[in-house]
């Protein structure tokens, strides 16, 4: 029973990581994570900064399909 | 023992896939049911991503996971981001799954089942998938360069040149045909209109929570959004029962055509924060929770497919659109088996954030099966409506006529049975006034989909909701792509005016952004009127123009990845890309040739305006319509001027490679790759992005 369980959250917390991180809503934490591997990367941008940043990159090129 | 174990296990896939593939093709006593279709499917692109993939995998690209991706060496947190696998397929997924492998499938289906399925799964595992996987390998190896660049570094520079050109082209008319589906979908229907409608303020209040009240909290505004517009679903059936609010959203063609060109233009231009992003957020969420509930409801209901293996129409005579299966069903059915418009986003965002080069399979030939199940799933749902009410709804009324009567006589005289009332009462029960002449494969995927849901969930009493979630989801999401193509057409524009003008090339430039902004819409906006106003619908000659257009990018990705074959050493193996790059030219340019060329009015653009300028010089046109008839003459006109300028930029890229393979083969030219230098990973175990946030 203890094993069901264990596998369960085990998914559940994997799917929520997973929908987190297609969905965007943990870029900026994965951002924060990268500059800190940096050495020389500077101070970091505020989340709201990031969260323009990424927009407008992430628009600039080609993002949706036919 | 778990050797003989494991070739039992595909030997038995491979089978299962094979015997449905037969019924599907042979069976013709009884109608099949929808599971002969998924089983096909699923133990093809099983047995397909198992060894096809793996081949390509090991023996031609050979992946090497202990080389530093562009992700992890040029690592900034923003642009190069390394990902887990499955959050990448799911990226990659969301990115390159339109309308186009909803629509495609839905129009093709006037052949019947037959041709469009087994191009859907054949042309998939060996065509569309191939070129994904290859661009995306060829991106990853170059830092995650664009096709355009890869183009001009590896074959020429008047290759990447025609690429980029290529790429403007497809994005005009390809906006113009999918804002040409809303409007077919969306004309005279106030419950649709209403929908749609509200999802702007809507997105415009995700989009201010998004920037100044949790910025970046896309999950939570998502669900909030998502919320809403099933709210707004619900909503619209007392607006359409109201006689007053009703009259409001009742919108005719032309009118849903300029609202949606204006709405164009401001989604241009307007911060991107306010209205774009926070509808691909929306769209991306109902897009992707829509598919998956299509793909359980066709496994729930498994419904039994109404339409024949073959119809007459496969002799080029179809009311959807004219032309024979070869070519004109491998150019309706794009996206759900080979487009070109993936090598955009395999050589985008997706090569910069791949974690290890081996997960460039499940990500760029996986997400290319799951691509090509959804076509499958279009399919069936068209299918599994009665073939008289599937021609009822897509055929333009130049064609079955006006009314139900007039429709059911011409569509019986095709040989299916149409009752008068069957489609009168089938728009009642989804809400609307009429289901006629609603052509551009939404309406009738809609109703499929309807049926397939309130076949699971409701009944009967949904049907109408879930017709107009069906609507709204298509929409949707293809208001989203002409959000963010007219955005990216505007940069592209905005780059070759910058050569005109340099402030023009600037993207904080205001008149840069306004004149780069008008002329993205005013060249979409162009062909969106003329479909509006072909008697013929529209449908008729912009989708094979889009699908032609789709097809040449296909061909220049696949051109491009032969040539990299060849410099990589691998001639023995050049066909897993000359195949299907030969079988796309074949295709393309006798579609090409037969659009311009073909003495047939219906089918060929030159014939239809040589035929309206003689009925204007017999006389037989007069008075007010004459200038109508001169408009469409020019139209058909320019139309043939665009494709035959689209082939003829394939074919001087196509002979521009041929040559440089030629002089490669025979040693005259010693071949350089452009491919970064190899640097060994220094993450040799586990994600650190995945493990990690997973720890938390």
């Amino acid at each position: 029973m203890s094993k069901v369980r264990s596998i369960s959250t085990n998914l559940l917390r994997g799917g929520w990581v997973w929908l987190r991180q297609v969905s965007g809503d943990a870029a900026y934490d994965n951002y924060l994570r990268s500059t800190a591997r940096q050495a020389d990367s500077g101070p970091p941008l505020s989340r709201a900064e990031f969260y323009l940043d990424l927009l407008r990159r992430r628009y600039s090129s080609v993002s949706r399909c036919c | 023992m778990k050797r003989i174990l494991e070739i039992i296990v595909w030997a038995a896939i491979a089978l299962a896939g094979a015997g449905a593939l037969a019924a599907i093709a042979f069976e013709r006593r009884e109608p099949l049911n929808a599971v002969w279709f998924i089983v096909a499917a699923l133990c093809t692109y099983l047995v397909s991503y198992r060894f096809y993939s793996a081949f390509l995998a090991a023996r031609i690209f050979a992946l090497d996971s202990t080389r530093a991706t562009p992700a992890e060496r040029l690592e900034d947190g923003r642009d190069f981001v390394p990902t887990n696998k499955w959050v990448l397929l799911g990226h990659h997924f969301a990115a390159i799954a339109g309308p186009g492998p909803l629509v495609g499938p839905t129009l093709a289906a006037q052949f019947g089942y037959l041709p469009g399925t087994l191009w859907l799964i054949v042309g998939a595992a060996l065509g569309g998938c191939v070129q994904d996987f290859t661009i995306l390998f060829c991106s990853i190896r170059r830092d995650g360069k664009s096709l355009g660049q890869i183009a001009r570094e590896e074959v020429s520079n008047r290759g990447g040149t025609i690429a980029l050109l290529a790429v403007l082209a497809i994005m005009v008319i390809l906006l113009a045909v999918i804002a040409l589906v809303v409007v077919k979908a969306l004309r005279e229907s106030p419950w649709g209109t209403f929908t749609l409608a509200m999802t702007i303020p809507i997105a415009l209040l995700m989009g201010i929570y998004l920037r100044f009240v949790r910025p970046g909290r896309v999950l939570e505004a998502s669900i909030g959004g998502v919320a809403l517009v099933g709210l707004a679903v619900i909503a619209g059936q007392w607006v359409n029962a109201s006689p007053s609010w009703s009259q409001v959203f009742t919108l005719s063609a032309p009118s849903l055509a300029i609202a949606i060109i204006v709405y164009g233009f401001a989604a241009s231009t307007l911060p991107v924060w306010l209205l774009l992003a926070p509808r691909d957020y929306l769209s991306a969420f109902i897009k992707v929770a829509a598919i998956f509930a299509l793909a359980a409801g066709v496994l729930v209901v498994r419904p039994t497919l109404a339409m024949p293996a073959l119809t007459r129409f496969a002799d080029g005579s179809g009311p959807v659109f004219a032309g024979k299966i070869f070519p004109f069903c491998f150019i309706t059915i794009a996206c759900g088996a080979v487009s070109g418009f993936h090598a955009l986003i395999a050589s985008g965002t997706t090569p910069k954030m791949i974690l290890r080069e081996g997960h460039a399979r499940i990500v760029g030939y996986g997400s290319m099966l799951m691509e090509s199940f959804v076509g499958v799933m279009a399919m069936i749902a068209a299918c599994a409506l009665q073939p008289g009410v599937y021609f009822a709804i897509n055929s333009p009324a130049g064609i079955v006529g006006k009314t139900a009567d007039a429709a059911a006589k011409t569509i019986s005289s095709w040989g299916f049975t149409l009752d008068p009332q069957t489609i009168t009462s089938l728009a009642q029960r989804v809400g609307e006034r009429t289901l006629l002449d609603r052509t551009g494969g939404a309406p009738s995927l809609a109703v499929g989909m309807a049926q397939i849901f309130s076949g699971t969930i409701g009944g009967e009493h949904l049907l109408s909701i879930w017709y107009h979630f069906a609507i709204m989801f298509e929409a949707l999401f293809i208001l989203t792509t002409l959000d963010a193509g007219t955005r990216v057409g505007r940069f592209m524009v905005q780059d070759l005016a910058g050569h005109a003008w340099k402030p023009l090339g600037s993207s904080r430039s205001t008149a840069g952004t306004l004149v780069g902004s008008a002329a993205m819409v005013g060249a979409w906006g162009y062909f969106l009127w003329q479909g509006v106003q072909d008697p013929l619908g529209g449908i008729n000659s912009l989708w094979p123009l889009f699908g032609i257009a789709n097809q040449l990018l296909a061909a220049v990705a696949l051109v491009v990845a032969t040539t990299i074959l060849l410099k990589m050493g691998r001639a023995r193996f050049i066909w897993v890309t000359l195949v299907p790059m030969a079988w796309l030219v074949v295709v393309t340019m006798t579609a090409s040739y037969e659009k311009i060329f073909s003495a047939s009015p219906r089918l060929g653009f030159l014939a239809q305006a040589n035929q309206l300028a003689g009925q204007i010089s017999s006389g037989a046109i007069a008075g007010a319509a004459i200038a109508d008839t001169r408009r469409l003459i020019f139209n058909n006109r320019l139309d043939a001027a665009v494709t035959a300028v689209l082939a003829a930029m394939v074919l001087v890229l196509v002979v521009e490679a041929i040559c440089e393979w030629i002089r490669i083969l025979r040693g005259r030219t010693r071949p350089v790759l452009h491919e970064s230098p190899y640097v060994r990973t220094r993450w040799a175990g586990g994600n650190p992005v995945w493990s990690q946030e997973a720890e938390r």
